[in-house]
């Protein structure tokens, strides 16, 4: 996974609320066995209109995107965030996300930044003339008109994000835990040990 | 004397095998459904990294969501080609992976095959108290059954098939209690959608709903399956029902539920799991069973929901300027104007299946409301997609095939179907369906497809007059 600490760009000023995984990938391209190529499909519906931002030259390989509330709501299709990344887009801003598209985004390096609406709405401003400015490692979004913007984000999604780090490798330490915790539950409730036929 | 504690905090806690001082856990999961889609990137992580999956025995696979619908053998019993050559090679991926793996795989020409929110607790997969996962939001529905059940991403779809754990920070609780008595008509996804049309589609969004009052005690599992089910589109990750005699009696004897002696002993913690007296939620919403009416969706989101007897609601009413903005992009989509009734929006497509509605309670419910009577002329296609191989073969033995065939409507194999337009059960732009799924997104059930989210019964009583139709009236008006 790519270590992500700071990124500056262009941002892509979408700024509609609820977007789902359904309108982030459609359905007809979830059929792949690989995680690479989805960039081409991703916003499609929303870029048959014209004057989409997707397709604004002035956005053009944006590596930021801004949105509205509950951004990721729906499918829990990973293929949201693979095609976020196949697009070139590393960082997402919003007033808020779904639980499992914020998990997804964060397992493959993607950063979603929560600000409040009156941030959002200045951002956007912004984006329309200028690029943002997003630094993991202070925790805040600028513009080069002094706004500074901080965000939160919890301490172990930032460590993993700022070192690339692998979280199946990571769990995978704690293997002799999880050893004792089946043995205990082994001894204790047999019956969650399923007879396959 | 301990803490009162939720039952949702009960689960949590059994199944903590590592603490973090962030408040993060690594849980341990009992219980694991693998599909076609969402899993051949998780095999390749796997392969590419030469690990193994750590506990196969804990794991089912199922395909479900791009096989086609329409007959699996020909006449002579040999298996039939895939036309679409993708969602072939995927399920060729998933018959490939699940031996390599060493998980067992229930394949798509076999008789207990069907979508996995059917088959896993159709087989006793799922049980009280568990952790359950699947790469697959409405994984929630596992929750009827008291177990913890969530949707998750392919990368914790390999997580979890490496190390039988995930890394999670415990959600905040959330109750949703629906008291009184539901009038006539009204079923578990008339109460679901109207829920959601209250908490919105992001109002449960971190949270664990438990469902709890009397009328929740007095429903199904089956119904349980389907309010559980769409968790998910009030924003929670999962929904629970405390497990009581009800859900024994559906779990005992089903071929991987626990026997003899391990089922007392399984009762006996399972009874132990119900919310304590004096736990408290992070939140309470608490719904007046009379404030809901058979129900149908009008726009693109779940949570634009309004009773049948109601009429398109105009973009001005609501308080909110992007949802103003969202509702007048709804309405042009759907090709429907503010103040329009209901009940005279025409249907083109008729669909009754997904993981929502597709168990024999709705195969019944939809067969009362269509005997003897026809698919109206103007319905384009009419499908009936049972949920499981089991629950065909069951409707079949009841004769509920006839009846819906004789209808004129379409009696097809399990899947998941016309609800996420990933198969060859579409519907076309611009054209308008009534269906039991439960997204109504733009494009979810092909581009440009128009969608109504209904119960069963209402999605049949569509299907006999054409346009949408409140059951209540439908009933007592010709049935007789």
């Amino acid at each position: 996974m790519e270590p992500i600490k700071t990124v500056e760009g262009r941002a892509y000023p979408l700024g509609v609320k609820n977007v789902d995984t359904d309108m982030i990938i459609a359905a007809k391209w979830l059929k792949g066995i690989t995680r690479s190529g989805l960039g081409k499909g991703a916003f499609e519906a929303m870029r048959a209109d014209p004057g989409n931002v997707f397709d604004d030259p002035e956005y053009a390989g944006s590596p930021i995107l801004i949105a509205g509330d509950n951004f990721g709501c729906g499918s829990s299709r990973e293929h949201a965030a693979w095609a976020l990344i196949d697009m070139g887009v590393k960082v997402v801003i919003a007033p808020s996300f779904s639980d499992i598209f914020s998990g997804n985004a964060f397992k493959n390096g993607i950063l979603t930044v929560a600000l409040p609406q009156e941030a959002i709405d200045r951002l956007l401003e912004v984006a329309k003339t200028d690029p943002i400015h997003v630094d993991l490692e202070a925790q805040s979004v600028t513009t080069s008109f002094q706004d500074r913007f901080q965000f939160e984000i919890d301490p172990f999604r930032k460590s993993c994000l700022l070192g690339g780090l692998d979280e199946i490798g990571l769990t995978l330490s704690s293997t002799a835990s999880i050893d004792a915790y089946e043995k205990d539950r082994e001894s204790q409730q047999p019956w969650l040990t399923p007879e396959l036929a | 004397m301990t803490q009162p504690r939720t039952l949702y905090e009960k689960i949590w806690d059994a199944h903590v095998v590592e603490r973090r001082d962030d408040g993060t856990c690594l849980v341990y999961i009992d219980r694991h459904l693998v599909h076609e889609v969402t899993s051949p990137q998780a095999f390749e992580g796997l392969r590419i990294a030469g690990r193994k999956v750590r506990r196969p025995d804990l794991t089912l696979a199922v395909p479900d969501h791009n096989l086609p619908t329409t007959a699996r053998l020909d006449g002579a019993g040999n298996r039939l080609p895939i036309a679409d050559p993708e969602s072939a090679q995927q399920l060729a991926a998933l018959e490939r992976n699940a031996p390599e793996f060493g998980i067992k795989y229930i394949g798509a020409t076999d008789a207990e095959q069907g979508i996995v929110h059917v088959v896993g607790p159709e087989q006793g997969f799922t049980l009280p108290g568990t952790t359950l996962v699947c790469g697959d939001s409405h994984t929630a529905a596992h929750g009827a059954l008291g177990a913890l059940a969530f949707g998750i991403g392919t990368s914790e779809v390999e997580h979890v098939l490496a190390t039988q754990t995930l890394l999670l920070k415990p959600s905040k609780t959330m109750e949703i209690r629906v008291e009184g008595e539901l009038g006539p008509g009204v079923t578990p996804k008339d109460v679901i959608l109207h829920v959601i049309g209250v908490i919105g589609t992001a109002g449960g969004t971190g949270h664990v709903i438990e469902y709890r009052g009397k009328v929740f005690e007095e429903m199904s599992i089956e119904g349980r399956l389907t309010v559980s089910n769409m968790s998910i589109e009030g924003g929670a990750r999962a929904g629970l029902f405390a497990p009581d005699e009800k859900t024994f009696a559906y779990v005992k004897g089903r071929p991987m539920a626990p026997k003899g002696a391990d089922w007392d002993a399984a009762v006996a913690y399972w009874k132990t799991l119900a919310t304590d007296e004096g736990a408290s939620f992070d939140r309470s919403v608490v719904i007046d069973a009379a404030d809901i009416a058979p129900s149908v969706t009008w726009g693109t989101s779940p949570e634009d929901v309004v009773s049948i007897t109601s009429t398109v609601p105009a973009p001005e009413s609501f308080a909110d300027a992007s949802k103003r903005a969202a509702a007048q992009k709804a309405l042009d989509y759907m090709g429907l104007t503010a103040g329009q009734r209901m009940q005279d929006v025409t249907i083109d497509h008729v669909f009754i299946g997904s993981c929502t509605n597709s168990r024999i309670e709705d195969m019944r419910a939809a067969a009362a409301v269509v005997k003897g009577r026809k698919v109206a002329s103007r319905i384009k296609q009419a499908l009936i997609v049972p949920g499981s191989g089991l629950v065909k073969r069951q409707a079949e033995q009841e004769g509920l095939d006839r009846i819906f065939i004789d209808a004129g409507f379409e009696w097809r194999e399990p899947g998941c179907s016309m609800c996420l337009a990933m198969n060859p059960d579409k519907v076309p732009a611009g054209e308008r369906c009534a269906s039991t799924s439960n997204r109504n997104f733009m494009g979810r059930q092909g581009p440009g497809a128009r969608t109504h989210l209904v119960s069963p019964a209402m999605a049949a009583a569509a299907a006999i007059t054409g346009h949408l139709t409140d059951i209540r009236e439908f009933a007592e008006g010709e049935a007789a």
